[in-house]
């Protein structure tokens, strides 16, 4: 593991984070393990309680934020596309500016904001996002990886705030022992929260969406009263 | 002071530098740029043009009062024809201001205009960082071609060997661009040209 890449540095990563404004919070993970479907349906089942907005990093193109628009679960003026030059990894872990100017632009047009979603471009189990981004992160895994993702370990799967096990519908179909990932990811998550879903049969992620309400409620809704003089 | 100088232009130093090409992302779609030496050639055309100009601005910034910097980044505008270019040029000054104004506290950045050109902020960097002049130029000089070239290596999957090689071998031209004297008004229609079409453009990788 090159140096700067040590695991204690997230492990050991002290909570809470807060940046004013809108609670910020990461969702990230590998390609296709569903951040944009968990991003559509935390729009969906917590619009109408929050003032929220969403950042994608696309890697390539603007597909999450065109899928978001399509499936009309934001105004477009609520979305912003970042481009990460070839890096969606350096763009939530190690220079985070095109992203800071995404959150500053959807908070200045909308200066009630209370909740920013932030969707990394995904990449591998080594990708978190920095803390100077967010507040707290998500790290979407889903079943059909194998059910040894959890064991493989990495900064995402041990250190983030909520892991989620996403497609616990395929599980019969690539023969994954979901007992085997809640343990394995049990025993290296040091008590930080795991929740296994299937937002096929769940579109509207209720047990994040509450893990979500918690860390507002927590961390201090965001709010135009609360943190703006 | 060389400390400062080398922080300013490292490429690690989180402005976003690294979201643009610098016009090299559409010089491959367009198959201006395809190999090490197409590259090395529209790098020598970059630095002699709008790192020539952006040398000049940084180190006019360099110490320039509240007016004069304002004056600047008219004459940054005027010698940006290129809406995309002067969107990508303010964008990047902008994070080179948020990072700058933990990096090297100092009464300057309040005198900079908001969102100012890269090459004003690279400027007032350099001040706040108690560097000279020169030293901006040199730094503006040599982020006109380190951007790109970065870029580029990404986007065909280059030998990095031959494009920090490469790199090096316009050390020379980069120190020369970086003495230059006033602010030069050299402009490249082919560089607006590309960033025009790169803006209009949904599929890339880069914001410029
Ligand atoms: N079977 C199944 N497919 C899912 C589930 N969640 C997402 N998908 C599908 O997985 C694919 C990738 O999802 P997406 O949200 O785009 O992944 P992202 O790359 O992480 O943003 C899409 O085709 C989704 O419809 C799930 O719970 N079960
Ligand atoms: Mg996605």
């Amino acid at each position: 593991m090159p140096p700067d890449h040590n695991v204690d540095d997230y492990v050991d990563a002290p909570a809470p984070h807060r940046h004013g404004g809108p609670l910020r919070v990461g969702l990230g993970g590998p390609v296709g393990s569903g951040k944009t479907a968990l991003a559509a349906a935390l729009c969906r089942t917590l619009g109408a309680e929050y003032d929220l907005a969403v950042v994608t990093n696309d890697i390539y193109t603007t597909e999450d934020a065109d899928f978001l628009r399509r499936n009309a679960v934001l105004p477009d003026d609520r979305i912003e596309a970042v481009q990460t030059g070839c890096c969606p990894h350096t763009a939530i872990r190690d220079d985070i500016t095109a992203n800071l100017d995404a959150v500053e632009l959807l908070e200045s047009r909308h200066p009630g904001l209370e909740l920013v979603l932030v969707e990394s471009g995904g990449d591998n189990l080594t990708a978190s996002f920095s803390y100077g981004l967010v507040d707290v992160q998500v790290f979407v895994v889903d079943v059909a990886g194998g059910d040894k993702v959890p064991r493989k370990g990495g900064p995402g799967v041990t250190a983030a705030d909520l892991l989620v096990v996403n497609k616990t519908d395929l599980a019969p179909l690539v023969g994954a022992d979901l007992g085997v990932m809640r343990r394995d990811a049990d025993a290296v998550r040091g008590g930080r929260p795991t929740l296994l879903v299937s937002l096929r049969e769940d579109p509207t992620a209720a047990a994040v969406a509450d893990w979500v309400r918690e860390q507002v409620r927590v961390r201090g809704a965001a709010g135009a009263d609360t943190t703006r003089a | 002071m060389t400390a400062a100088l080398l922080t300013l232009a490292d490429s690690r130093l989180p402005a976003g530098g690294h979201t643009h090409s610098g016009g090299v992302e559409q010089a491959i779609a367009a198959g201006v740029v395809h190999d090490p030496a197409t590259l090395s050639a529209f790098l020598r055309r970059r630095l002699h043009t709008s790192g020539a100009v952006a040398a000049g601005l940084a180190a006019a910034a360099c110490g320039a009062d509240p007016t004069t910097l304002v004056r600047l980044d008219q004459e940054a505008d005027a010698r940006t024809p290129s809406p995309a270019l002067r969107a990508a040029s303010r964008q990047q000054g902008r994070g080179l201001v948020r990072v700058g104004r933990r990096a090297w506290p100092s009464p300057a950045w309040d005198d900079l205009p908001e969102r100012p050109h890269h090459a004003l902020a690279l400027g007032v960097a350099a001040h706040a960082g108690g560097l000279l002049p020169r030293d901006a130029a040199a730094a503006a000089a040599y982020l006109s071609v380190s951007g790109p070239a970065t870029a580029a290596q990404r986007l065909l999957a280059m030998d990095p060997l031959a494009v920090a090689a490469l790199t090096a071998r316009l050390a020379a031209e980069i120190d020369a661009v970086a003495a230059v004297d006033g602010v030069p008004a050299a402009a490249d229609p082919l560089l607006d040209l590309l960033a025009e079409v790169h803006a209009a453009r949904k599929d890339r990788f880069f914001a410029s």
